[in-house]
């Protein structure tokens, strides 16, 4: 067996407030393969995108990495000095955001801010800079590639300008892209387009994909893993497949019982009670006990991890 | 089957919006249209009493324009709406209480420092529907009726979560007495659990209070959910309606297929999912393509559909379809 790509053990990512200390992750372990899509799902504020920020080294004061470890290809990233991880992300890591203006630069065109991601990682002169940019263009399905580099990014419709941040995280054929809701904003045809995409990408390149949503139905018809994270921690993963067809943990059933698609129309949806609890002062045992019909004086108690590395629930009640 | 609301031939421009985006590119001497954005061009449809009507499609296509124009707060610039034969809007003023509406982001319109239960009661003690007496029992009555602890009527309005945001907006447009509610994304920005709360809340009501909807949202699973018929729009017209049923089921306009094969389904058996795409990009609004405006994409357009619109007409099974081929 060979080493991850990615190695992702107790990390823990608090922020600060005034009203107490938020444990926003709250010891994640996983491990990532090259070329393997992994879906991240969960309700908002569950803890996803810190999950994605820290693994980048993106979280800023008053939040701080307060544990754990977040190994990639054998080196640790947690603590890592600024300079050595600016270097990492854009060209062996690169993110890509729900909003395509956290990369995008309205006063440049996008021809211009390709070749200047290029450069900034030692890509060679003007015209190769250019060549490059135009052929990841090409790649996420940019029609005109070449004449479209002189276009400002509000010349793109908003599913064209989420094509172009691709193609600037795909410049250097990461080994890595962690994709936080990337498609989320835009309608169900263009993100079928997208999703199209960026499976071909992860399987031609072996790029390796850590892909955020809050959708269940888009992470199984993409990823080949899923994590189901519930206030900070991650509470079921598993091939997609099988945590679809037979969750082990209540929460990841009741999400799944709570979409329309699994109901019949016009008859009353399975619903989970109440709401995601505040991650400020989280009392121990089971987040989501207050919420779970399987729950009983035992969850009170911090939850075992039952099942294996591969496919794990953190439950006193699993399903079987 | 009588209709209660219906629209004939409506049709709604707006001037041009400026956006940032167009002063930095005229700033850099681009040229930047200003042509009237045509949002719903020559919609006709008839809502029947009691049903849910669905309108599905995707952003930009003019839900939300034909919403507000049923719901009697946007005028057309031609046709007319009509709720039991009389326009529910004269001389720009909405003139019903029939007709209410529940928006996606519901306290937008909100005073914040307005008690919730005094929001809820106004419109109410306003129409003369209640006493000012009686305003804090409504209140606290529609708070219990949607599932909300009643001493919440003390509360202000940034102290509710998203799903208790939607409960009391539908308690707000409930307390009106409507016999019509136009639902505009009221689930859109809503977790999974909390939306299938909130859809469940629609549904109870719905059937309690005998009201006659009209849902719009661009999730398609949603709407199939809670609607009896639903109606497909694309670039400001309405391209196929009919039975949910019969629509989901077996979809007619190369348009909805394309809609409903975009769909991520869940897929339970591990089969590989493939993506059946739309190709291509909407059309500009201010420059729809002649003909069917949907010919640029679709896979079975033939010369007929390049130059001629086709319109909207009745199949065997009541479904409508603008389509020269299906
Ligand atoms: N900059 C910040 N300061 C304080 N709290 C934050 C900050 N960023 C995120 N959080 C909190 O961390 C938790 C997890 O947030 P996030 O990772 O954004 O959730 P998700 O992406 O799953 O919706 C939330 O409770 C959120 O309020
Ligand atoms: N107040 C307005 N001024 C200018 N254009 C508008 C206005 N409201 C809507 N539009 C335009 O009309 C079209 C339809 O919009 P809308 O009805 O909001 O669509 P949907 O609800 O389906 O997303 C869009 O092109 C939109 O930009
Ligand atoms: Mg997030
Ligand atoms: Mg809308």
């Amino acid at each position: 067996m060979t080493a991850p790509l990615l190695d992702v053990r107790d990390l823990r990512t608090e922020f600060h407030t005034r009203a107490g200390v938020l444990r926003a992750v709250n010891g994640v372990s996983f491990t990532l393969a090259r070329g393997e899509i992994l879906g991240l799902v969960g309700e908002s504020g569950s803890g996803k995108s810190v999950t994605g920020f820290s693994l980048l080294g993106l979280v800023d004061p008053p939040g701080r990495i307060a544990g754990g470890s977040i190994s990639f290809e054998g080196q640790e990233l947690v603590g890592l000095p600024p300079a050595r991880l600016r270097e990492l992300r854009g060209k062996r890591i690169a993110m890509i955001f729900q909003d395509p203006a956290a990369t995008l630069n309205p006063v440049l065109t996008v021809g211009a801010q390709m070749a200047l991601a290029v450069q900034a990682h030692g890509g060679g002169g003007d015209r190769a800079a250019r060549d490059l940019a135009a052929r990841s263009l090409a790649r996420v399905g940019i029609p005109d590639a070449v004449t479209r580099l002189d276009a400002y990014p509000h010349e793109f419709s908003g599913g064209m300008r989420q094509r172009v941040a691709i193609a600037i995280a795909l410049l250097h054929q990461p080994d890595l892209i962690v994709a936080d809701e990337p498609t989320t904003a835009l309608d169900v045809s263009i993100q079928a387009q997208i999703l199209a995409e960026m499976k071909a990408l992860a399987r031609e390149n072996g790029t390796a994909l850590v892909w955020i949503s809050h959708d269940l139905a888009t992470v199984s018809s993409l990823a080949d893993r899923v994590l189901v994270m519930y206030a900070g921690r991650i509470v079921e993963s598993g091939p997609v497949a099988q945590v679809l067809r037979a969750p082990l943990h209540p929460y990841t059933r009741g999400l799944l019982d709570s979409l329309p698609a699994m109901g019949r129309p016009g008859e009353m949806l399975a619903q989970i009670p109440g709401s995601t609890p505040s991650l400020l002062s989280l009392p121990p045992g089971c987040p989501f006990a207050p919420r779970c019909p399987r729950a009983d004086a035992a969850c009170a108690q911090d939850p075992p991890v039952v099942g294996t590395e591969g496919r794990m629930a953190l439950c006193h009640h699993p399903l079987t | 089957m009588t209709a209660i609301l219906a629209a004939e031939g409506v049709t709604r421009r707006f001037a041009p919006r400026v956006t940032l985006g167009d002063r930095i590119a005229a700033a850099l001497g681009a040229r930047v249209d200003r042509r009237a954005v045509q949002a719903v061009t020559d919609v006709s449809l008839a809502v029947t009493r009691g049903e849910t009507l669905g309108l599905v499609g995707e952003s930009g296509c003019g839900k939300s324009t034909l919403g507000r124009m049923l719901a009697g707060i946007l005028p057309p610039s031609e046709g007319r709406v009509l709720l039991d034969g009389a326009p529910p809007m004269r001389a720009g003023h909405k003139t019903t209480t029939r007709i209410q509406t529940v928006f996606q982001d519901p306290f937008a319109s909100l005073n914040p420092r307005q008690r919730i239960g005094e929001a809820i009661a106004e419109g109410p003690v306003s129409h003369g529907l209640v006493t000012r007496a009686a305003a804090p029992k409504l209140a606290a009555d529609w708070l219990a009726r949607v599932g909300l602890d009643p001493a919440y009527a003390q509360r202000f309005p940034h102290q509710f979560s998203g799903g208790q945001r939607q409960r009391v907006a539908i308690a707000r447009a409930l307390a009106m007495q409507p016999e019509v509610l136009v639902c505009d994304e009221p689930v859109a920005s809503l977790d999974v659990s909390i939306q299938a709360q909130v859809l469940n809340l629609f549904l109870e009501l719905h059937r309690a209070l005998g009201l006659t909807c009209l849902f719009i949202s661009h999730d398609l699973a949603v709407v199939r959910h809670v609607s009896d018929r639903v109606a497909v729009m694309y670039l400001g017209r309405i391209v196929e309606i009919g039975e949910a049923a019969t629509v989901y089921a077996a979809p007619r306009h190369p348009y909805t297929r394309g809609l409903l094969a975009s769909v991520p389904k869940l897929s339970l058996d591990g089969a590989a999912v493939e993506f059946q795409p739309i190709r291509g990009e909407l059309p500009s609004p201010l420059s729809p393509p002649a003909g069917c405006a949907f010919h640029p994409r679709c896979p079975a357009a033939t010369d007929v559909c390049r130059a001629q619109r086709p319109a909207l007409s009745p199949r065997a099974d009541g479904t409508l379809v603008a389509c020269h081929h299906a």
